[in-house]
Parts: structure tokens; sequence; C-alpha cells
């Protein structure tokens, strides 16, 4: 496949308004978190006072709406902006519980190759001279969508869960976007018991593969599922481990030294030895 | 001494094995070929390498090893022997005759100094004698 470059100024000169940052949350395989996990980086990072936006690329399969409880309020999407029917400010969804947040949702009817690239790279562009982020949810797959999604980012975060499949596909998407936009890591779904009994990949051996700076992990948590039913992710809460680890990645992306979130997972000596004798210590 | 510390534990915990067949799965992704072009790619290796030095092929091995984005193949080749320089080279690129592999094995004896090798040894010299006749018995 061909190098994919990404969005960057390209008139320094001619730029009195400083552009907003735009980053892909990308996976390659489906069904690792990228929607939830957009969903709520967005709030976190709205949650700080940055102004949000979130655009779903998923064209055909959009979810993003609904993960955040905006499902009811999209009228126009992403193709109708691109197609001039409508204007961006009319597309644009305000979120229910952040000010700072905008949705642009996908066209559900339509494909991803209706999508013209080109135009798709000016949209992004034009959300980035009015928000601080744009966070654009990549569609599974290695195709069309994902070209689309990628088009106008300068960044990408990748979300991998410690599952082969997951890991093999982000080497094979990290490689595709090469270094140019320092893809950074966020290792979803974690389930620190099953590390601890061996039944799991952990955080270190998940990077020992993929090599790639980490933004943070997010445990496997029920209340993300809850969170996600009823369309209030999980982030918007002040309290809990697992919104601390999403407003902790939001610090990260915004240049802060925090160090990444993680969920327990270490094992000490005494761990094994009492695994070894059975639980039995003497 | 990944087997020994299996045989050592009886079985391995799954994320070991997940861990395992990922590397072994992305060295072959990024590689973009099949294990069995690793191998032939091995022997033809060592097949140009033996026109000028003698090697121990029952030692040769090739790993990868992927360093940020680099993917690097590393090869140890032990030499057993090195043809003294300007003297009768081995055989060229014809097919090995037993005539052909006469000068060096001559030559091996004769001028020990040039052998010299961190893996020359009596075990090694004897593994080399063998492996001249079986070729030429496979030949005919």
């Amino acid at each position: 496949m061909h190098e994919l470059q990404p969005m960057h100024d390209e008139s320094p000169a001619a730029a009195p308004v400083k552009l907003g940052r735009a980053i892909v949350v990308t996976s390659g395989k489906g069904g690792v978190g990228k929607t939830t996990t957009t969903a709520n980086l967005g709030h976190a990072l709205a949650r700080r006072g940055a102004r949000v936006a979130l655009v779903d690329a998923d064209v055909g399969l959009r979810n993003l709406d609904i993960v955040l409880g905006l499902e009811s309020r999209v009228k126009y999407h992403v193709l109708d902006v691109l197609e001039e029917q409508v204007t961006l400010d009319e597309a644009l969804v305000p979120d229910k519980h952040s000010e700072h947040l905008m949705l642009l949702a996908a066209a559900q009817t339509r494909e991803k190759d209706d999508v013209d690239t080109d135009k798709m790279r000016a949209l992004i562009l034009q959300l980035r001279e009015r928000f601080d982020y744009v966070l654009i949810d990549c569609p599974a797959g290695i195709e069309m969508g994902f070209k689309n999604a990628v088009a106008g980012a300068e960044e990408a975060i990748v979300v991998c869960t410690p599952e082969v499949s997951a890991v093999r596909d982000v080497d094979r998407v990290v490689g595709l976007l090469g270094n140019k936009f320092k893809p950074q890591l966020v290792i979803n779904r974690l389930r620190p018991q099953l590390v601890k009994k061996g039944k799991m990949l952990s955080v270190e051996d998940v990077n020992a593969i993929l090599r790639l700076p980490l933004l943070g992990v997010i445990a496997d948590e029920p209340e993300i599922i809850v969170t996600t039913n009823k369309g209030e992710p999980l982030a918007l809460r002040e309290e809990g481990a697992t919104a601390g680890a999403y407003h902790a990645i939001a610090a990260r992306i915004a240049g802060e030294d925090v160090p990444a979130p993680t969920v327990e997972s270490k094992e000490s000596f005494f761990d094994k030895l009492g695994a070894f004798f059975g639980g039995r210590r003497p | 001494m990944i087997e020994w510390l299996k045989k050592m534990l009886g079985t391995q915990p799954s994320s070991n094995t997940a861990k395992e067949r990922l590397r072994l799965v992305l060295m072959t992704d990024h590689l973009a070929l099949a294990p069995e072009i690793i191998e032939n790619m091995k022997r033809d290796l060592v097949d140009v390498i033996s026109r000028y030095v003698e090697v121990d092929r029952q030692k040769v091995e090739i790993d990868f090893e992927r360093e940020d984005r680099a993917l690097a193949m590393m090869a140890s080749i032990p030499i057993i022997a090195v043809n003294r320089p300007g003297g009768g080279t081995p055989a060229d690129e014809a097919e090995p005759t037993p005539a052909a592999e006469a000068p060096p094995a001559a030559q091996a004896t004769a001028s020990p100094s040039v052998a010299a090798t961190p893996t020359a040894g009596d075990p090694a010299k004897r593994k080399r004698r063998k492996k001249p006749s079986a070729n030429p018995a496979t030949a005919h």
C-alpha cells in the first residue's frame, strides 16, 4: 500500500489562526473499543476546557452518536457537509453534557466509497480552525474508510486489546501509518486478574511487540458497558479509576507530564510463591 | 531454551503461547514471506558462503530481530576452514565431485594454521569430511 500522508500545516506564512490537532483513533481490527475510546477521550478533553469536535468516519455503520447519547439529535451527517447539502454548523451536533463538545455524525445509509478523500481532508482542516481537538473515529479495516478517516489527521491514537488478533492488526495499521502520524497506544479492556494468572497478554507483552509510546491502559470494566447503554460516557464522571484513566490520557494528549494510567497487573514474588504452594503460606 | 523451560514447567501460561505465536506471525508478516521461503533463503545463503569458506551447516542460525520499526536478519554461520589465499579454490560453483573435494581436505590437514577458527575441532572436522562424501552420493 502506498504511504499515507499526514495533513500538516502547509502555509505557515498565512496562518493567523492556530489550528487544532486532528487525531485519528484507529485499530485495524473491529470491536476493540475505538468508538468508546473516542467518545470518552472527547469528553475527557472537553472537561479540561478544550473545544472538541468528534467526527464519526464510519460511514454506513455509524455508532459514535449512540455511544454519546446524541442519536436523537443528529439531523445531518458528514456526507451532507462534504456534498454541500448543508453547512458545517447545521451538521454539528452539540453535546448534551458538555458545551465544549460537538459531534459530526457519519451517514448511515451511504457507503465508505461515497466519501471524497480530498473533501474529507478539507473538512478536517476547516474543523481544526474552530476546535482545539478533532478526534476522528476510524472504521475497522484498512480500506477506503480507513484512508478517508486518516486523510485529514496529523496524529494517531491506536487502540489495542490484549489479544493476538488485535495486536497483529495494530501492527499492520502502524506500518501503514508510518511514524509521521506519531502513533500512540491505548491498551483497552485489560483484565488484571487474567494477566496475573498468565491467561492474558500483559501491557508489557503487548508493547514489547508494538513498541509504541503508551498513552494509557483502560481496564475491562462492566461500568463501561453500563455507561454505553445509557449513552453517558464514563469520562463524564469525576470519580472512579476508569474515569480517572481517561482523564489522565487526556492530560497526556494535552502534553501534561502525568504518568500513563495503568491497571494493577504486577505479580510480586510472594504471589508467585503463594501460587506455587497452592495458596498455603507458612 | 524455551523448549527446555516448557519441559521443566510442564505447561506454560497461555499468555506466553500468545506472545510466542505473535512474535512468529509478525516476523513472517513483516517479511511478507512464507516460512518455507525463509528456510530456502537460509539454505541459499549458506550455499553462497560455502563457495568461499567452509561452514558448519548444522550450527547455522538465522534469526530476525525487530528494532524500533526495523527488522534485522541476524545470521550466525560458524566457519570451519578458510582456504589458503591463491590456493586451489573448492569446486567454484560446479557440482561437487569427489575429485574437487579432495584439495580442500588435503589443505586443511596440511596447514592447520589456516583452518584455525573458533569452531574448528576434531568432531567438526569429522562432520565436514562426512559431508563432501555424502553430497556426490546424492548427486549420482
